[in-house]
């Protein structure tokens, strides 16, 4: 945990440089298996520790995050370092410029170890998307982590980094946290700048973090958190200091279950271990009171036509002129036949992969004319109502509580073939980002599947900019050491 | 279902290049999830505005001042192609 290695590198009891040399062995010994990370970064990495080593040594007061190994998932820019967002269309693509977070992550002289995997531009939800291959989930290889930032959760599950930057659009922290069985919160939309990360769909994005517990989400979100003038979306609001509002008590705290998300349709064992968390919660002095959200079960398709909209012209900006690969068939030509479409057909047809194709595609569909009408701004209107739901749920409960998924992490390959069964593995996350609050999953418990305990996770959304109270209750869960078996 | 030339008309306006294979393959890929948007259809959204964005602090704008960033020479290092200060592109026509 986070305080821990601190108080050792503080006190002089552990060197910085020696427990980033170890996290660069674990990932030598495992990585090479589980795949998580896309690039390391292991010379700077020692630099840096050696650097945070030297300013103990003068006696120095380091902060809580100063020389501890953090991962950064690869759709967030890092200057002078490759950044692919996983796919081929970004090969060789090295970022001129760091992603806010990273500025923020290296003024509290985090030390950044690597950029994790993801589905390429974050589309997908169990990290086999990735043009550099899938990664696999640490507890069972046969499995996938969830995604897209899969490689950011095993990273952080397998011990190779003691936090990890994902972002989430639709789910893309939690469900990964989820399976891997670690903590993963998407702070409220606007909570933390998005500059510098590579825009998936703008409405809905945002950076969040994947750790080992909950003080350590707090630590780093603490630290990221914040108005920046490289995106206006960014709140001004101040940022507390997350881990010292974890007071653990959190009696009278009223958690809000709806019927939506407890229907016969969820698998039993899930429901089961869903109610023995809230057993836990009871016992500690919170409230369970049972609510309605009407319009949830519109949340997928309602995303699956804002999210390929948003994407379809964000990802626009991949044309082969700009940066990464450029492709033009006719390159040779000699009746000189070439011109610019054929470089924007040809290079979008080689570098971008079946699911960036499907959804940008989608999108452009649900934007073109005769179909915007029917389709993108209906959906949007019914986004709005789904807001209604949530405002009107949020006057009588702090937070509302679900599973994070349907199901265990499941088979590598197992929805390869099916996207849309693959978009049902986000039933339960893509809302929070639709109506823009924060939502954390959090280890429940397990359920055993092939004779594997495969981790379960448990989901709080919260109102708008109320991160603390979220993590206060999830910090209470984890101190009383309650997770169910079954 | 999308017939072949509407999701080569689709695959145009997003500048996508598809072969053959992929254009059946997208007939029917396609075609699943816009059905599935048909749940949208006779929902009631009297009185609910379509906001583009669900962020409860409008957007912030930046001073107006201009800011060299000194980024050019690097920007243009992930060129394809550049000539001098410029990128390079094929004719439109």
């Amino acid at each position: 945990m986070i305080r821990e290695l601190h108080e050792k590198i503080q006190s002089g009891e552990m060197k910085a440089a020696d427990l980033v040399w170890a996290r660069f062995a674990l990932i030598a010994g495992r990585d090479g298996n589980l795949h998580a990370f896309l690039s390391t970064r292991e010379a700077e990495a020692l630099r840096e520790a050696e650097a945070i080593d030297a300013a103990v040594a003068a006696g120095e007061t380091i902060d809580l995050l100063a020389g501890i190994p953090g991962a950064v998932k690869d759709n967030i820019v890092m200057a002078n370092e490759r950044t692919t967002a996983g796919s081929k269309i970004l090969d060789k693509y090295v970022s001129p410029y760091d992603a806010t977070v990273v500025t923020k992550l290296k003024a509290a002289q985090a030390i950044i170890i690597g950029k994790t995997n993801l589905d390429e531009f974050a589309l997908g939800s169990s990290t086999e998307l990735s043009a550099y291959g899938p990664t696999k989930n640490p507890i069972d290889d046969t499995r996938v982590p969830g995604g897209t930032s899969g490689g950011s959760a095993v990273a952080v599950a397998a011990d190779m980094a003691a936090f990890a930057l994902g972002s989430d659009t639709g789910g893309s922290i939690r469900q990964p946290a989820a399976f891997c069985g670690v903590y993963g919160l998407k702070p409220t939309y606007g909570r933390v700048s998005r500059s510098g990360l590579i825009a998936s769909a703008s409405s809905l994005d945002q950076i969040g973090v994947l750790a080992n517990s909950t003080e350590d989400v707090a630590i780093v979100l603490s630290r990221i958190a914040g108005e920046d003038v490289f995106d206006g979306t960014a709140s001004v609001r101040p940022v507390p200091r997350y881990e010292d509002l974890l007071t653990g008590d959190i009696k009278g705290k009223k958690i809000g279950v709806p019927d939506e998300y407890f229907t016969d349709k969820l698998d039993a064992k899930m429901k089961a271990a869903a109610f023995a968390a809230l057993d836990v919660f009871k016992s500690l002095g919170a409230e369970i009171v049972f609510i309605s959200l009407p319009h949830s079960h519109l949340a997928l398709p309602i995303y699956y036509i804002v999210q390929p909209s948003e994407l379809s012209s964000n990802l626009s900006r991949f044309d082969g002129i700009r940066y990464g690969l450029s492709v033009n068939d006719q390159e040779d030509s000699l009746e000189r036949t070439s011109t610019l479409l054929e470089t924007y057909l040809d290079t979008r047809k080689v570098g971008l992969g079946p699911e960036a194709k499907r959804r940008i595609m989608l999108g452009t569909y649900a934007l073109s004319a005769g179909y915007y009408d029917a389709f993108y701004k209906k959906a949007l209107a019914v986004r709005a109502l789904l807001r209604q739901d949530f405002q009107k749920a949020f006057e009588t409960v702090d937070v509302i509580f679900s599973p994070t998924t349907p199901e265990v992490a499941f088979k590598l390959g197992a929805k390869t073939d099916n996207p849309l069964q693959m978009y049902f593995s986000d039933i339960y996350t893509v809302t929070a980002n639709l109506v823009g609050v924060p939502a954390m999953s959090f280890p429940i418990g397990t359920i055993a599947e092939d004779g594997v305990a495969l981790p379960i996770g448990g989901q709080f959304m919260g109102r708008w900019f109320e991160e603390e109270t979220i993590l206060n209750l999830v910090h209470a869960f984890e101190q009383a050491g309650k997770r169910v078996s079954l | 279902m999308l017939s072949a030339d509407e999701v080569k008309h689709i695959a145009t306006l997003a500048r996508i290049g598809l072969t053959d294979t992929e254009v059946t393959h997208f007939q029917k890929d396609l075609s699943a999830v816009i059905d599935w948007f048909g749940e949208l259809k006779d929902v009631d959204v009297t009185g609910a505005p379509a906001e583009t964005s669900m962020a409860p602090e409008s957007n912030r704008a930046a001073a107006d001042v201009d800011v060299l960033s000194g980024e050019a020479a690097q920007i243009l290092e992930n060129a394809p192609g550049k000539k001098d200060q410029y990128f390079k592109v094929k004719s439109v026509f």
